[in-house]
């Protein structure tokens, strides 16, 4: 079992979906973490100052909104579902709808489509009001190994 | 304006200047009229899954996002603000541990309102890609134009 899947099985344990990010170091760097006190899982992006993309406007850089939306897609599949590997991003696609200001990002993801190895999830980001999302994600995972995979879809 | 002279301009503004650009390390490798290309090194913080030391899809998001409105920048006769419109990036295969990345990215296509373009990320073979990227900018956004979105008119590329 690889070290991030242990890492869930203690986190499901304790109740603390944080401690997902701890095992994987560019969520670190990134400040990228999950957190269930509401109930729902969401996924907060805490504001530095590297994030900063345009120091004009000045706005978050939008492909730290796009690595955000991917991380948030992962921890919903560890967390919300019967996952038994990592899920392997195969593809991504962001829309960005409005600047991000610097302040945090938050961000909340869903099971699109469940299939036996893909999965397709839908992310979406906000920062203070969730009704005007900053950006938006659709994204592909392989949630099942090639080698135990079935031939067919 | 000698080559040279070219990237450090384009360094400057599309790497030191920007805060996220900076923090990755990205390096300016090439710029002129339609191309860019940028490098990124492997970096522990930057790993994604630390059993096999992978980089995470973020650090390559964001360094095509990069590349793509550096290419875009190149095209720009007269300073415009713009921002990424939507992204999609396809992970071909695992960048590999230690090594740099390299992102060459493309406009192919400008308009008054909307720029296209692609770009790949490889370990310096173009035909054999970690991923490959296709973004669109929205042209003529609002805010002040950065010297960033004003280097096509400056460098005259």
């Amino acid at each position: 079992m690889s070290a991030l899947l242990e890492r869930l099985a203690e986190a499901r344990k304790a109740g603390e979906v944080g401690r997902l990010a701890e095992a994987i170091p560019y969520a670190r760097w990134m400040r990228i973490a999950p957190e269930n006190g509401t109930g729902e899982l969401l996924t907060r992006m805490r504001y530095h100052g590297d994030l900063i993309g345009n120091t004009f406007l000045p706005a978050i850089h939008g492909g730290t909104l796009g690595a955000m939306l991917e991380m948030a897609a992962i921890f919903h599949l560890l967390w919300e579902t019967e996952t038994e590997t990592v899920p392997k991003i195969v593809n991504i696609t962001v829309d960005y709808l409005r600047s991000a200001r610097p302040v945090d990002v938050i961000a909340a993801a869903k099971v699109t489509k469940q299939g036996r190895r893909m999965v397709n999830v839908f992310a979406e980001a906000w920062q203070d009001d969730r009704s005007k999302p900053v950006a938006t994600a659709n994204a592909h995972f392989l949630v099942k190994s090639d080698a135990d995979a079935e031939p067919s879809l | 304006m000698e080559r040279d002279e070219r990237i450090a301009l384009f360094q400057k503004w599309f790497s030191d200047t920007i805060p996220h650009n900076k923090a990755l390390g990205l390096k300016v490798i090439d710029a002129r009229r339609g191309f860019a290309s940028m490098q990124l090194e492997w970096r522990e913080e930057l790993v994604g899954n630390p059993e096999t030391g992978v980089l995470a899809g973020g650090p390559l998001t964001a360094m095509l996002d990069g590349c793509c409105g550096m290419a875009v920048a190149t095209m720009l006769k007269e300073p415009m603000p713009f921002a990424t419109l939507d992204l999609r990036i396809d992970y071909a295969k695992p960048a590999t541990p230690g090594k740099p990345v390299i992102a060459e990215a493309e406009c192919y296509r400008i308009t008054s309102s909307v720029a296209f373009t692609r770009a790949f990320a490889h370990h310096g073979d173009a035909r054999d890609p970690i991923a490959a990227a296709a973004g669109t900018f929205m042209l003529g956004t609002k805010g002040k134009v950065t010297r960033a979105q004003s280097i096509g008119a400056e460098t005259k590329i």
